[in-house]
């Protein structure tokens, strides 16, 4: 099983590094990410939001939506781990109340 | 030169994502499997920051006297990487939460302890 | 459980770092549209210094936060954050769009306005959530 894993994970490495040599180049102005609305963030996030930090402008202006639905899920992940051991703790004293 | 150096960041990137595979796949304990998760997450992560580099570029805050697209990074995969990180905290809050109901059920981490636990 | 570390040094180290990492994680929140920082960043820094806390003195924290209270004030971000979008469709603007907030402001007064009330929600619930967490996942069976 360990043989297994390692051969299957060489060979998913060796799948990655072939592909990417097909990637752009660290640094390159003209990668495809650099293109389409990256610079349009650059150029107009101050005129449209009136904030210079554009990692702000983007998550909070541009894309709050996406941000709203972010807060939502972590608050959600924290609501589920309260309520996971909770449960798991009211059990054990209720199984222990029953032995009793 | 420039082609082998930023061949050899994505080179480190997959190592990294196949460690964390490789992890995932082999280990038997569910806490070093949730470690594994975890830098196969810090991995992808660093993969997106890397795509939004640029040569000679600062960072996405503006400044005065430095204007035109080439002078700042890519803010995209930063704003998509925050938030990727937030959640992958708070994911692996519900993970530790989990593997505590299982330490407290079947009183051990190992799988084929557990998978004797079940048949029980 | 009292005071598992409670050496000399560890106490009076943090007592001198928990407040300036607060003013720290307000000065990230506010400054954020201006330097690096955020409503992400802020409250990762809250919750530290709560967490810090806890981890130096023990469950007889005096600056303590209950899980319970640190969920809802979770929750209470999230809401600041969806309430505004609300709003803002109610004053007949599109969802999250901040320049339908009714102040007599320019619109480029407006939008940091609304972005500075939306990173406040997400501090307030970053700072819940991971303070919740650290509570549920070293709380003890019996003191629910």
């Amino acid at each position: 099983m360990r043989i297994l894993s390692m051969v299957f994970s060489i060979m998913l490495l060796g799948l990655l590094m072939f592909g990417s040599l097909g990637l752009p180049l660290i640094g390159d102005k003209d990668s495809p990410a650099a293109e389409h609305v990256s610079p349009r963030y650059i150029e107009k996030a101050y005129k449209e939001t009136g904030s210079p930090n554009l990692v702000t402008a983007v998550l909070a202006d541009y894309r709050s939506y996406d941000t709203l639905g972010e807060t939502t899920v972590i608050f959600i992940a924290g609501a589920a781990t309260i309520l996971i051991l909770r449960t798991a703790a009211g059990r054990k004293n209720a199984e222990g109340g029953s032995d009793e | 030169m420039n082609e082998l150096l930023s061949n050899i960041i994505y080179f480190l990137i997959a190592v990294l994502f196949v460690f964390g595979l490789y992890g995932m796949l082999d280990k038997r304990n569910f806490m070093k499997k949730l470690m594994a998760m975890n830098i196969m997450q810090i991995s992808v992560i660093i993969f997106f920051l890397a795509l939004g580099q640029k040569l000679d570029a600062t960072l996405p805050i503006l400044v005065h006297g430095l204007e035109g697209v080439d002078q700042y990074v890519n803010p995209l995969p930063h704003a998509l990487m925050l938030t990727a990180i937030v959640v992958s905290l708070s994911t692996t809050g519900v993970a530790l939460a989990l593997l505590l109901r299982i330490q407290d059920r079947y009183e051990d981490l190992e799988e084929p302890e557990i998978l004797r636990g079940m048949d029980k | 459980m009292n005071r598992p570390f409670g050496t000399t040094i560890l106490d009076t180290a943090f007592r001198y770092m928990v407040p300036f990492i607060m003013v720290y994680g307000v000065y990230v929140l506010l400054h954020g549209e201006y330097s690096p920082g955020g409503g992400f960043q802020a409250g990762a820094l809250l919750a530290i210094a709560v967490v810090l806390t806890r981890l130096v003195q023990g469950r007889e924290a005096v600056f303590d936060m209950k899980g319970d209270t640190a969920i809802i004030l979770a929750g209470l971000g999230t809401l600041i954050y969806a309430g505004l979008g609300v709003l803002t469709v109610i004053w007949g603007g599109n969802f999250l769009d901040y320049a339908a907030i009714p102040l007599d402001l320019h619109a480029k007064e407006l939008r940091p306005l609304g972005i500075l009330v939306i990173e406040v929600g997400v501090t307030i619930c970053v700072m819940g959530v991971i303070i919740a967490i650290y509570d549920a996942l070293t709380r003890k069976d019996d003191d629910i």
